[in-house]
């Protein structure tokens, strides 16, 4: 919203290329400098300091921290201050020197921004992509052989098929769960504290909440007492106890179950504030036509928060295609479980091929992109 | 609002049992695990965690005094002790053998093979009477079904804090953690200035570009990063994880925190350039505590995710026991405990009380992260 409004562009014209280039080399050595300073500043105090303080790992941690902490304020106020040497706003040039610290400064407040996004998402693509036309230590060159190997493993295929399940089931049914509790919740009194303990397991770790369900789908023989709840039940009923995860096919679902758990909070309290954005003269005329609470919700409501639908559902299944603590925590993998990160995980650490772990990874950014582009676009209509 | 709803008290009745249900399903999951890892290790292993407050069964197997120790009573020797040795319970029944533990009802005698009759009380005492003074030997084993009431302790949690190492592993996560959440948060906030109040060319390219990195799947990273860390020598530390995660985290910190900037009113930081400060005043002074919601709402994102993650700790942290972060202990106890309930829920429970203790305070910053943010997947 404020990209195209704000700030007048400086009176003396939009400087060209050449100078924008110029401001950037300037840029680029006063941020150097600057970084110099702050490391030289960061790594002279914690020297002093850690020959005072005892060897505990938390107060060593606490320590870098607050050094991380100086050396970043170091980095901008240094840098700041050099650019404001360099080009002071004062004397006979002060026009020129504001133009020019103008032109600088914001390359100041993003470079350390820049460089780590740089180094820690965008090299990492690039360098996947190499690496997947290499061999398993990334050094010889294997052409297409590692998109060869996948094409025709048995393992993938089954990734594949497990992701594909994850991918319609688990947004469908957290979304439509989210959807519920929102309509539910938003009616009655006690609501806020219903929300709040159905959101509850967004901060639970994906390895808790397998340990968690885990425990729910415990198995004993039958005869003997069970102790996990789901096969307790399934013997009150006179049924068979079941080793649910390990049911091929059917266990994907029972892991499903953990982050549809997980997410439904999420979606609930994003679809709570868009049910509640929603003019109420719609539903007012509505109920005076005589339409029933379930005739508003699903033909006055639901329609017009298909938008915030549509990104609770992208945002989950983005999620997913990254969802591996689960399967690695609850089967890893085995009894046809499989999922693209894991099995990626699987041939970084237990293969230790690269080429292919990178060939499997770039496979789930293929599978992101369409998502990426989609935000991108919607970003910039928002902005506009 | 009016909802028809009001009017109509069976449909609420139906929408308030209906949210019951949907809370208990939610919530019953993770009290089940807090519940169990309080209960007494060995009820734990024979009886549900909903049956935690209704008196457990129980059979054990002891052993009498040798027949040696019997004691003359009047024609015959008697031997006397309880099978509890110390504890406390209610013996519903007892046997000799282990194909029938539970043969005969308390207060009645069952005859022994070598000779002597004997008696277990309710209490669990017991009495064996011979006729004649019995040959030297091993007791006799007894077989007792026992009723015990329900046992509730903090063993299970001193065991894992204590011996397990999860009272290492819990400092080690905080230690990833605090610095993993301070640092993206600075370096993100001159950035979002910058991208939100500052004029200079390729700014719309930036912005598009954050908005694009903000679902780069971790996996894309994890290899390359792994290579260079060892190439410059980084290897496995603490370091390397925290910038790990300052990488990671630092698109949705410069999306939200953008996002809030722009929305501040321009005439604050008009008026404040007019007054002449610089713009590293105006960040600092003025944006920086006006956009405190965003950076909590960031802050909270960037802990629960530092805390609960697995992945990235697995990768560039060591699997050993100075390393080992909570996640990462979970897991393996997972692994070579199967079985062991009181362990595992203690662990697991230990694991995400901070996140959760974070949640509940912290939750209206959340929400409206959620609200402003909800792009990225987690």
């Amino acid at each position: 919203m404020a990209i195209s409004s704000n700030e007048t562009a400086p009176s003396a014209g939009s400087p060209g290329p050449a100078s924008f280039l110029l401001h950037l080399v300037i840029a680029l050595a006063i941020m150097i400098a600057g970084i110099v300073f702050a490391v030289l500043c960061a790594v002279a105090v914690f020297a002093a300091l850690n020959t005072v303080l005892p060897d505990i790992k938390l107060i060593q941690a606490v320590l870098v921290m607050m050094l991380g902490v100086a050396a970043c304020f170091g980095y901008f106020w240094g840098s700041n201050r050099l650019l404001d040497i360099i080009y002071p706003p004062r004397g006979s040039r002060v026009a020129e020197n504001i133009n020019a610290a103008n032109g600088i400064r914001p390359w100041l407040f993003l470079g350390p921004a820049i460089v780590i996004l740089g180094v820690y998402l965008v090299y990492p693509v690039v360098n996947s992509i190499v690496l997947s036309f290499h061999g398993p230590s990334g050094e010889s060159w294997v052409g297409g052989a590692n998109y060869a190997w996948l094409a025709q493993d048995a393992a993938f295929r089954e990734s594949m098929r497990n992701n594909i399940l994850w991918l319609i089931v688990v947004p469908a049914a957290a979304t439509f769960f989210g959807l519920i509790a929102a309509a539910l919740t938003d009616r009655i009194g006690w609501g806020n504290v219903a929300k709040s303990l159905i959101f509850m397991p967004m901060a639970i770790s994906f390895v808790g909440a397998s340990v968690i369900w885990k425990f729910i789908y415990d198995y004993r023989a039958q005869g003997s007492e069970q102790i996990g709840i789901l096969n307790a039940i399934v013997t009150f009923f006179g049924a068979e106890p079941q080793a649910w995860i390990t049911i091929p096919f059917w266990n994907n679902f029972f892991l499903m179950v953990i982050l549809i758990w997980i997410q439904t909070g999420f979606a609930m309290v994003i679809l709570s504030a868009a049910l509640r954005g929603i003019p109420e003269e719609t539903i007012e005329a509505a109920i005076i036509d005589g339409a029933s609470p379930f005739q508003i919700f699903y033909k006055i409501k639901v329609p017009q928060i298909w938008g915030t639908i549509a990104v609770v559902w992208t945002t989950i299944t983005i999620l997913v295609l990254k969802v591996f603590d689960i399967v690695l925590a609850m089967t890893n993998g085995q009894w046809g479980s499989q999922v693209l990160a894991n099995y990626m995980f699987d041939w970084m650490f237990r293969g230790l091929d690269f080429g292919r772990a990178s060939t499997i990874a770039l496979v789930i950014m293929a599978m992101v992109t369409p998502i990426m582009v989609w935000n991108i676009r919607e970003a910039r209509k928002d902005m506009k | 609002m009016s909802t028809p709803v009001g009017s109509r008290p069976a449909l609420t009745w139906v929408v308030n049992l209906s949210v019951i249900l949907l809370v208990a399903l939610w919530t019953l999951p993770t009290f089940g695990i807090l519940v169990s890892s309080l209960r007494d290790k060995d009820q734990l292993a024979i009886s549900g965690w909903w049956t935690a407050l209704t008196p457990a069964e129980r059979n054990i197997v002891a052993r009498s005094a040798p027949p040696e120790e019997a004691q003359p009573v009047g024609d015959n020797y008697a031997l006397t002790g309880n099978v509890f040795e110390g504890g406390s319970g209610k013996a519903a029944a007892f046997g000799i053998s282990s194909r029938d533990p539970s043969a005969f009802p308390v207060g009645e005698s069952a005859e022994l093979r070598g000779g002597g009759m004997l008696t277990v009380e309710p209490n669990g005492d017991y009495e064996i009477v011979y006729k004649e003074r019995p040959e030297p030997g091993r007791g006799q084993r007894i077989f007792v079904s026992s009723v015990e009431p329900p046992k509730f302790t903090t063993e299970n949690y001193e065991n894992v804090l204590f011996s397990e190492g999860l009272g290492k592993s819990f400092i080690n996560t905080m230690t990833v953690t605090i610095p993993a959440t301070v640092i993206p948060i600075l370096i993100a906030a001159y950035a979002a200035y910058a991208l939100a109040w500052m004029e200079f060319p390729g700014r719309a390219l930036l912005l598009a570009a954050i908005v694009g990195l903000l679902v780069v799947p971790l996996q894309m990273s994890l290899i390359p990063l792994l290579r260079l860390y060892n190439t410059i020598g980084i290897g496995k530390s603490f370091i390397g994880i925290w910038l790990a995660h300052t990488g990671f985290g630092l698109p949705l910190a410069i999306y939200l925190l953008r996002n809030y900037m722009a929305g501040l009113p321009r005439e604050i930081i008009e008026s404040a350039r007019v007054d002449g400060a610089s713009d590293f005043d105006i960040f600092r002074k003025i944006i920086l505590p006006l956009s405190f919601p965003a950076l909590a709402s960031f802050a909270i994102f960037q802990f629960l995710w530092v805390w609960n993650d697995l992945l990235v700790a697995t990768v560039f942290l060591g699997n050993n026991e100075e390393q080992l972060v909570l996640t990462g202990r979970l897991r393996e106890l997972l692994g070579s405990y199967g079985g062991n309930w009181e362990i595992l829920t203690a662990s697991a429970f230990v694991a995400i009380v901070v996140p959760i203790l974070v949640f509940f305070a912290m939750q209206r910053y959340l929400v409206r992260g959620l609200l402003a943010g909800s792009v990225k997947g987690g």
